[in-house]
């Protein structure tokens, strides 16, 4: 066992491109359940956004176009959703199980072709003297576009939520359907467009992991990192920022157990890779004792009547 | 426009036919999958649903059918107690893991005893397993009020990891040079779950699925627990009110359901698989949860969507062999399914009309 063989510096730095996948997926999530809809979904629409990506951006080789229709992808996806909870008011739990059963079918399917295949790298940014710096340099200038576009997209999630008017409607549609038509909102039109939002994360968050963390395709690749997400956003209080902080938590966690898998700790290597879950479980439950902040209408179906 | 109005009483001439409608709408979408990979949709379909049961080769399959069927409906099952009162148990395959590991373990600690006893303690380990593991997200639930969706699904992770620690390890064949996997049960008489009859496929697991229905059933319509887990599902309040206690309901629905994975587990890893290896579980966790929605969460139609099921696992298994389909595609399939069926059902409590504008 050598644990200073560990490098912390390298260790934050990974720690950001592990927490990356399931901070896209949670902030997409929280968008969705800001509007009063739960998705189970997000398992299966980050492994198909993993293998679309993958996909794409083998027979194309630009990782751009491949996040794009990792995007695409999820949003698709999420269209089923719409169509179940939206239009055929079916219960959302049971359609986001199914939504998650068929992605992981649907990306295994998708992926035979793929498995083994490496896919072309992703540049990182390079900023002359920046990114040189010690410590610094390659803990905030040295990543990949995606991990910065994550952050951005909390900032930009929270101050939408915040202060906009399209935040201050969506929020209203989540906490009480009925006042918001009352109102004259367009209900379900909000809801599929944050749904789609969700998947589109969620593709993304999936690409991410089949292109940069691995980067290989394999079959149910995500993991579990889906699931992780939704537990991130109870975690999160359906707050942007904690959002954030509850990804880099988890980053860190499993970057940890990675090292210490790689450095020989007298551990089993299947103990420490339950430790990303065991987590999970126990922040769940610390947390979950204050549930003032979640929207009222999560989950409950809407049909205008009459 | 096309509008949706809520039925005065949800019709039950739609609630019985929304699974048939989602299995021809299945085997429609299905086809065009399978001709879209390049098959012919005509013989695949016809493979998968006719071939098992009708074909040259029926007397292999159709006892396949009851092997595969039988864990599918026990865990379904007890996943149906919980979702009829909007319990969600998603982690039954956890629970399927740890069953048959506590049971294996127990059957192997008394390697190479020869007795009666045995397997009976096998069984009750099995079942114990399963409702231990189910009863971490049931405290947590009731305790601290943790979500028991997500809790129930990381312990899947968790049951996966220490499967594979525990056929690497603690349960190793010790004169299996070196090989990861525990001994073969099925070549250790007291702890083998052989065939009732042979070549019935009916082994104890099946039987118990039976029971399980038989069960299920009275305890559904003629005994109290029933009616309070089908009151809490339709009118929370009214449970509450009626002196209904949430606590115990959460926990007996999450004990039963994981009692009877571990049982499944315990009842596959004794019969038709013999050996806890690391790729022990297959996934009738998840895939139970598909038969206990098509079977409308009823033990009648569930044993009848654990056989449609099993079905399209052998069917799938054949179409592979003879046509080259991927077994992927039957994964797709079965996904197809539970989608068709959640969304025909907004048949069951809305009529459609047609010409009827936005509402004002």
């Amino acid at each position: 066992m050598d644990l200073s063989a560990i490098n912390p510096v390298q260790l934050i730095a990974f720690l950001m491109v592990a927490a990356t996948p399931v901070l896209l997926a949670a902030i997409g999530e929280l968008v969705v359940e800001k509007s009063g809809v739960l998705n189970l979904g997000v398992e299966g629409m980050m492994i198909t956004g993993a293998i679309a990506g993958f996909a794409a951006t083998v027979e194309t080789g630009s990782p751009t176009i491949g996040f794009i229709a990792a995007a695409v992808a999820g949003a698709l996806l999420s269209c089923l959703f719409v169509v179940l909870t939206q239009f055929a008011l079916a219960n959302q739990v049971a359609s986001g199980l199914a939504l998650t059963l068929f992605g992981l079918g649907l990306s295994a399917l998708l992926g035979q072709s793929y498995v083994g295949v490496k896919p072309p790298a992703t540049a990182k940014i390079d900023i002359p003297v920046l990114t040189d710096l010690p410590v610094i340099g390659p803990i905030l200038f040295n990543h990949d576009l995606m991990v910065y576009f994550g952050i951005a997209l909390v900032a930009a999630t929270w101050a939408v939520l915040k202060y906009s008017r399209a935040g201050l409607v969506l929020r209203a549609v989540g906490e009480s359907h009925d006042a918001a038509h009352a109102l004259g909102y367009k209900v379900v039109r909000i809801r599929i467009l944050a749904i789609l939002f969700g998947g589109a994360c969620a593709g993304l968050g999936g690409a991410y992991i089949s292109l940069i963390r691995v980067p290989q395709w394999t079959e149910g690749m995500t993991a579990g990192i889906g699931w992780i997400a939704l537990a991130l956003v109870v975690f999160a209080s359906w707050k942007p920022w904690r959002a954030l902080l509850g990804a880099y938590l988890f980053g860190g966690v499993t970057v940890v157990q990675l090292n210490l898998q790689a450095a020989g700790v007298a551990i089993p290597v299947e103990y420490l890779a339950m430790s990303p879950y065991l987590i999970t479980i126990v922040v769940l439950v610390i947390l979950s004792a204050d549930k003032s902040s979640a929207p009222a209408a999560l989950g409950r179906a809407f049909h205008a009547s009459r | 426009m096309i509008g949706l109005e809520r039925r005065p009483q949800p019709s039950r001439a739609w609630s019985m036919a929304t699974p048939l409608v989602a299995v021809l709408a299945t085997m429609l979408a299905g086809g065009l999958l399978f001709a879209a990979l390049g098959k012919d949709p005509v013989e695949a379909i016809r493979t998968i649903f006719w071939e098992p049961l009708f074909g040259e080769f029926s007397f292999y399959y159709r006892p396949q059918l009851v092997v595969k069927g039988a864990p599918l409906v026990l865990i379904a099952i007890g996943l149906s107690l919980g979702f009829k009162a909007g319990i969600w148990n998603i982690g039954a395959e956890g629970q399927y893991i740890v069953g048959a590991l506590t049971g294996a373990a127990v059957g192997l600690a008394f390697y190479p005893l020869e007795s009666v006893f045995v397997f009976p303690l096998m069984v009750l380990a099995g079942a114990f397993g399963g409702w231990a593991w189910a009863m971490i997200p049931a405290i947590l639930k009731t305790r601290f009020g943790t979500n028991e969706i997500l809790v129930s699904l990381m312990l899947v992770y968790v049951a996966e990891q220490l499967l594979a620690s525990m056929s690497l390890g603690l349960l190793k064949n010790p004169e299996g040079y070196g090989f990861p996997g525990s001994r073969n049960l099925q070549h250790y008489d007291s702890a083998h779950n052989a065939e009732l009859i042979a070549g019935s496929g009916m082994h104890w697991g099946a039987a118990a699925a039976l029971i399980a229905v038989i069960f299920a059933y009275v305890l559904m319509n003629r005994h109290m627990t029933g009616f309070h887990i089908r009151l809490t599902g339709e009118a929370p309040r009214a449970a509450r009110f009626a002196g209904v206690s949430p606590t115990r309901l959460v926990l007996f629905c999450l004990g039963m359901s994981g009692a009877l994975a571990g049982l499944a587990g315990l009842f596959e890893v004794s019969g038709p698989a013999g050996v806890v290896s690391i790729d022990f579980n297959v996934g009738y966790g998840f895939t139970a949860i598909i038969v206990a929605f098509l079977g409308r969460l009823h033990p009648v139609g569930i044993l009848l969507a654990g056989a449609l099921m099993a079905l399209t696992y052998i069917g799938g298994d054949i179409a592979q062999s003879n046509l080259g389909l991927p077994s992927a595609a039957i994964q797709v399939f079965q996904g197809m399914l539970l989608f068709f069926l959640l969304a025909f059902d907004v048949l069951t409590n809305f009529r459609i009309r047609l010409g009827a504008g936005e509402v004002a």
